[in-house]
C-alpha cells in the first residue's frame, strides 16, 4: 500500500489535483467536468506522441523528429486531400498512419542498421523532414478554405458527446495498455532498455525492437500530422515546431527514465495531461503565455531530477516476484 | 580456438606520414578544397577576398561554441542549450542596454550570463547526478522561456553604437573582429585539449569515467569547468551575433544547437566521446561555412541548406560506422 502511495502516477494524479483545485478555488468554471473535458481533447495530440515517444526512450533511444514527423505528414495529407478531395477520412488517417510510419522507420533503419546514436539520427531527420515540407509546399501555407469539410471536420465528429480526437486518444491508450503489457514486442522494449546485452541473451534483436519502437512512434505522429492540420486548419512549414520538447517533458514529468528500461502508460498520459492543464490553465490565471516554455523547462528538471532520486532509491529490480516478496 | 601465432603481424608499424594521410583531419581538408574549388567555378563571386570575408560570418559564431562543445562532448556529456544562453544572454545585454547600461558592462553582463548558465548546467549534471541530454533539454526551455518572459513578442535595438565592433568591426583589411576571435578561440582551446593535462583528463573520461576516477581525476570538477566553458562560449557568440545583428528578439539563434552539434560531429569528434580534435571541428567550421555561402551564392534558400546539414551529419556519422570492422561495432 505504501509503495501504491509512492507511485508516480498516484504522486501526478495528487498534484494535479491540487493544481486544478486551486485554479478552482479562484476560477471555479475551470474545474467543471465540461471544462476539464475540453483540456483532455486539447491535450489529445500530446497523449499520442507522448505514448510512442514513451516506447521509444525505454528502449534507450529518443526520437526528437517526431514533431517534424508530424509536420510533414500533416502536409502531404493536406496537400493530398486538395489534389483528391474525395479521398474518404478514414483511408487518409490510416495513409497518414502509413506515412508516418515510414518515416519512423527510417530512424529506426538508421538506428537499426547504420548504428548511429539515436540523438544524433532524429536531430539530422527533424531538419531533413523540415526542409522536405518546404520543398513539397514550397514554402506556401494550406489554409482552411483549401481544405474540404469532411477534412476539417472529421476530429470535431461528436460520439457520446465526445469529440473523435478525445476517442483516438482513449483508443490509442488502451491500445498501448495492451501492447506494453500482453504482447511479446512490448515486453520486449522493456527488455532492450532495462539491459540490452541480456536481452540480446535471452533472444531479442535489439536493433529490430528499437526499428519497432521507431516505427510505431513514427505512425502515431503521421496520424496526429493529420489531426492537427485538420483540427488548426492549416499545414505550414514550423507546424508544431518545438512540439518535440514538449512530448519530452511529458515523458519525463510521467517518470519516464531517460537511460530506459522505466516507464508506464499511466505515467506518459498523466505527464502529458499535467503539461496539458498548465496550457490551458495559464490564460485563465491571466498569466502570459508566453510564461509557458519556462515553466516546461522547470518542470522538465524537477522532473529529472526527482526521477533519478527515485530510481537511485529503487536500484535494479531483478524478478517481479522478488519485488513482492520484500 | 584461435592460436596467437596465427595472428597478422604487419612487417613495419604505419608511418607517421601514411597514418595522416587516412586521417579524418586529411579527409575534412580534402572535402574542404574540394568545395572551395568547386564553388569558385560554380559562381564567378565566390572567388572575391571581401565575399570570402562575409561568407566567415555565418560560421564564426557556432564555431566559437563548437570549440567547447566539442570538448563536452569529448568528456562524454552534451549541451543542448546553448542556443538558449545566446538568446538569454541576448535578452539581458538588451534589457540592461535599454536601462542605458554602456558597451563594456553590456560585455561583461553578456559573459556572466553566459557563464551562470553554463554553471547551472554543470551543477545540475555533476552536484545531482542527471543525464546531460535531459538536464539541457530542460535548460533549453528555461533560458529561452525567460527570454519569452522579458520580451514577450517585443524586440530590444537600442545597442550603442560602439557595440557594432564586436560584429561588424575589422581588425584588419578583411579579417573581421569575429574571425581573429575565432582563430585566437582555435589556438587556445586547440592547445588546452591537445598540450595540458586537462586536455588529457576530458579524453580520460570520455573513454572510461571510472577509470578516470581511480587514476586521480576529479572527473566532477572536470565536467563542471566544461560545461562552464560552453556557457562562456555561448556568452561570447551571444555579444557577437547581438552586436552583428544590432537587435534582440527571443527567437534569435533558434536551432543553433543542432548546427553546432552537426560541426562538432562533422569534425570528428565521437559523439560517444572519448576521441576528436580541436583542427577537425576548425576544418568542419570551414566546411558548413563553404557550404552555406556556396550554396547562398546560388540561391538555394536556407531551409535547403539545413535538409544539406541533416544529411551531412548522419552520413558523417553513419558510412564510418557501417563500413567499420564489426568488432568496432558494439556498444
Amino acid at each position: 500500500m505504501r509503495k501504491f502511495l509512492k507511485s508516480r502516477e498516484v504522486l501526478l494524479t495528487g498534484i494535479m489535483m491540487i493544481l486544478i483545485a486551486g485554479i478552482a478555488l479562484r476560477f471555479p468554471a475551470f474545474a467543471t467536468p465540461d471544462n476539464l473535458a475540453n483540456v483532455f481533447n486539447d491535450t489529445s495530440i500530446l497523449i499520442v506522441l507522448a505514448l510512442g515517444q514513451m516506447i521509444v526512450i525505454v528502449t534507450r533511444c529518443i526520437d526528437l523528429s517526431m514533431a517534424a514527423n508530424l509536420a510533414l505528414t500533416g502536409m502531404m495529407i493536406a496537400m493530398l486531400s486538395q489534389f483528391a478531395p474525395g479521398i474518404p477520412i478514414p483511408l487518409l488517417l490510416f495513409l497518414a498512419l502509413l506515412i508516418g510510419a515510414a518515416l519512423g522507420s527510417l530512424n529506426g533503419l538508421l538506428v537499426w542498421k547504420a548504428h548511429i546514436p539515436p540523438i544524433v539520427v532524429t536531430l539530422g531527420t527533424l531538419t531533413i523532414f523540415r526542409g522536405v515540407i518546404f520543398l513539397i509546399s514550397s514554402g506556401e501555407w494550406i489554409n482552411a478554405h483549401e481544405m474540404t469539410d469532411a477534412f476539417k471536420a472529421f476530429p470535431r465528429i461528436d460520439i457520446l458527446g465526445q469529440p473523435m480526437l478525445s476517442w483516438i486518444a482513449v483508443v490509442t491508450i488502451i491500445a498501448f495498455l495492451v501492447l506494453v503489457s500482453r504482447t511479446a514486442i512490448g515486453r520486449a522494449f522493456y527488455a532492450v532498455g532495462g539491459n540490452p546485452h541480456a536481452a540480446v541473451y535471452t533472444g531479442i534483436d535489439v536493433g529490430y525492437t528499437r526499428f519497432v519502437a521507431f516505427t510505431i512512434a513514427g505512425a502515431l505522429s503521421g496520424m496526429a500530422g493529420y489531426l492537427w492540420v485538420a483540427r488548426y486548419a492549416v499545414a505550414y512549414v514550423d507546424v508544431a515546431g518545438g512540439f518535440e520538447l514538449d512530448v519530452v517533458a511529458a515523458c519525463v514529468i510521467g517518470g519516464i527514465s531517460i537511460a530506459g528500461g522505466i516507464g508506464s502508460v499511466g505515467g506518459a498520459v498523466l505527464g502529458a495531461l499535467f503539461i496539458g492543464i498548465i496550457k490551458n490553465a495559464l490564460p485563465v490565471v491571466d498569466i502570459s503565455p508566453f510564461w509557458q516554455l519556462a515553466i516546461s523547462g522547470t518542470a522538465i528538471i524537477l522532473a529529472v531530477a526527482f526521477n533519478a532520486r527515485s530510481e537511485r532509491r529503487k536500484g535494479r529490480v531483478i524478478l517481479k516476484q522478488a519485488e513482492v516478496a520484500t | 580456438m584461435s592460436t596467437p601465432a596465427l595472428r597478422f603481424v604487419p612487417n613495419t608499424l604505419g608511418t607517421p606520414w601514411a597514418k595522416r594521410l587516412k586521417s579524418w583531419e586529411v579527409l575534412l581538408l580534402a572535402v574542404a578544397i574540394a568545395i572551395f574549388v568547386i564553388n569558385s567555378f560554380a559562381s564567378p563571386y565566390f572567388l572575391n577576398a571581401w565575399n570570402l570575408s562575409d561568407a566567415t560570418f555565418n560560421f564564426t559564431e557556432k564555431a566559437m561554441i563548437a570549440f567547447a562543445m566539442a570538448m563536452l562532448i569529448i568528456a562524454g556529456e552534451i549541451d543542448l542549450s546553448v542556443a538558449a544562453i545566446i538568446a538569454f544572454a541576448s535578452t539581458m545585454m538588451g534589457y540592461a542596454a535599454s536601462l542605458g547600461y554602456g558597451t563594456p558592462e553590456l560585455i561583461v553582463i553578456g559573459l556572466a550570463v553566459g557563464v551562470a548558465c553554463g554553471a547551472f548546467n554543470g551543477a545540475l549534471v555533476t552536484v545531482f547526478n542527471l543525464p546531460s541530454i535531459v538536464v539541457t533539454i530542460g535548460t533549453m526551455s528555461l533560458f529561452r522561456g525567460l527570454s519569452y518572459i522579458v520580451l514577450g513578442d517585443g524586440a530590444f535595438t537600442k545597442y550603442p553604437a560602439s557595440m557594432a565592433f564586436f560584429g561588424q568591426g575589422y581588425v584588419y583589411w578583411v579579417f573581421s573582429f569575429e574571425l581573429v576571435l575565432f582563430a585566437v578561440m582555435a589556438v587556445v582551446f586547440g592547445v588546452v585539449l591537445h598540450r595540458t593535462n586537462f586536455g588529457r583528463a576530458v579524453y580520460a573520461i570520455g573513454n572510461n569515467p571510472v577509470a578516470a576516477l581511480f587514476s586521480g581525476i576529479r572527473v566532477a570538477r572536470v565536467k563542471f569547468i566544461l560545461f562552464l566553458l560552453t556557457g562562456l562560449t555561448s556568452g561570447i557568440a551571444a555579444i557577437c551575433l547581438t552586436s552583428r545583428l544590432g537587435s534582440t528578439r527571443p527567437s534569435i539563434a533558434l536551432g543553433w544547437e543542432l548546427e553546432i552539434v552537426t560541426m562538432v560531429v562533422l569534425g570528428g569528434i565521437n559523439i560517444l566521446g572519448g576521441s576528436g580534435t580541436i583542427p577537425g571541428v576548425v576544418l568542419a567550421a570551414f566546411i558548413m561555412g563553404l557550404v552555406t555561402f556556396g550554396f547562398g551564392l546560388l540561391n538555394v534558400p536556407g531551409i535547403v541548406m539545413s535538409i544539406f546539414i541533416g544529411l551531412l551529419l548522419i552520413a558523417v556519422i553513419g558510412i564510418p560506422r557501417v563500413f567499420a570492422p564489426k568488432s568496432r561495432k558494439v556498444e
